[in-house]
């Protein structure tokens, strides 16, 4: 039935986020730390297991791949409720200490990158500073 | 007769949601196809046109939760809030590849470490240049350029100003948003491709919204691995933020 996937999904949710705040906790982090990650690792040991056993049917699979496939309506709407108005009005340290952060990442994320294995296509990739058009 | 419609929708929140986002998936995809010829990508779009929604509805209302505060649209709030957000976000876990996973786990850590500190010294020296030299308002504001939810953890820890936090808030969700529409924007030069480009960038990037919309903007077969690393980015900024981020800033400054 569809709502075992579902409900398979919910229960590694709601113990991934337990135990995000219990961790949270215990580190005196005062916030959630890595529970939905950890439901994802929760959720990916459980297929593994399951599939292993033959436990996991078209219909099981199709209660977690709907939600999946919701994802990105789920993130429209999220932006659809943030603060824009506020950020955009943070003024202009706000906006320089957000760009230059965001250069500062995407330098180093696009140079770590570029150490991983050669990529079959990366001759065509000889434009080294087409900036970041982040604007 | 408009007055039932409101009603109908007003009462039917979430469901209206459901219809609405669905009207800004068509309207995307077909600008993306039309007027773009499928360069730029529908959920990039959709994001954008969400975005423009938040600013007109925090202008209507003057509210902080933009389009979920016109009461007509406030499941919006509901759908797009974090407990579908983050159903959603761990249900994509089940596309991971393990093997593509665990071989980028050290380097997403990795990722993750120097995705807290960049941002972190980047924004304090940005507030110190503007004349901040307190270090509750330079461990705040450096905090908020980790992301938004880091900045007022962190500034409520240790004892900052509202207007400190509003601005660390700001800074953080300017951060989010730049992401969001920068990353599509930036995929070839960041070499965003596999799994393991996918991590570094949730590591780096930050903030489970911006990566996961810019991801989904991208390639949305990468959204888990950025979001398995991401979603850790807060809990380590919050972590560092009050303590070692605070006392570090605080030995420099003092």
């Amino acid at each position: 039935m569809i709502i075992y996937g579902t409900a398979l999904l919910a229960v590694c949710h709601l113990l991934g986020i337990f135990l995000g705040d219990l961790l949270g906790t215990l580190l005196g982090a005062k916030t959630n730390v890595g529970g939905v990650g950890i439901a994802m690792i929760l959720l990916i040991c459980a297929r593994l297991y399951m599939h292993k056993r033959g436990m996991m049917p078209q219909t099981t699979e199709m209660g977690v791949a709907f939600w999946g496939a919701m994802y990105i309506p789920v993130v429209v709407a999220m932006a659809a409720q943030q603060n824009v108005v506020s950020a955009l009005r943070g003024g202009p340290v706000a906006l320089l200490a957000a760009f230059a952060s965001v250069l500062a990442c995407a330098g180093c994320i696009a140079l770590i990158n570029r150490s991983e294995r050669p990529l079959p296509e990366s001759e065509s990739d000889a434009d080294k500073h087409p900036a970041p058009k982040h604007a | 007769m408009i007055e039932l419609l409101e009603k109908t929708a007003k009462h039917n929140g979430l469901v209206t949601a459901f219809a609405l986002v669905g009207l800004v998936m068509l309207v995307s995809m077909w600008m993306s196809r039309r007027l773009t010829f499928g360069r730029v990508h529908g959920s990039a779009i959709a994001i954008l046109i969400g975005l423009g929604l938040a600013y007109w509805g925090g202008i209507q209302t003057g509210g902080k939760q933009g389009l979920a505060d016109v009461s007509l649209f406030a499941g919006i709030g509901l759908m797009g809030g974090a407990m579908l957000r983050d159903f959603a976000i761990v249900a994509t876990a089940f596309e991971v590849q393990v093997v593509e996973a665990r071989k980028a786990g050290l380097v997403g850590a990795a990722a993750l470490l120097l995705g807290t500190l960049l941002p972190f010294v980047v924004g304090a020296s940005v507030a110190w240049a503007f004349g901040y030299r307190d270090a509750v308002s330079l461990t705040t504001i450096g905090a908020g350029a980790v992301t938004y939810i880091v900045g007022p953890v962190t500034g409520a820890a240790i004892g900052a100003s509202s207007e400190i936090m509003a601005l660390s808030i700001a800074t953080g969700l300017v951060k989010a948003i730049m992401v969001m529409v920068g990353t599509p924007m930036a995929a070839r030069f960041l070499r965003l491709k596999t799994p393991r480009s996918a991590m570094v960038f949730g590591g780096l990037a930050g903030t489970v919204s911006g990566v996961s919309a810019g991801l989904a903007a991208t390639d949305r077969r990468l959204v888990p691995y950025g979001a398995l690393v991401a979603t850790f980015h807060t809990g380590l900024g919050c972590l560092l933020g009050p303590s070692l981020l605070y006392f570090a800033t605080r030995s420099l400054v003092a």
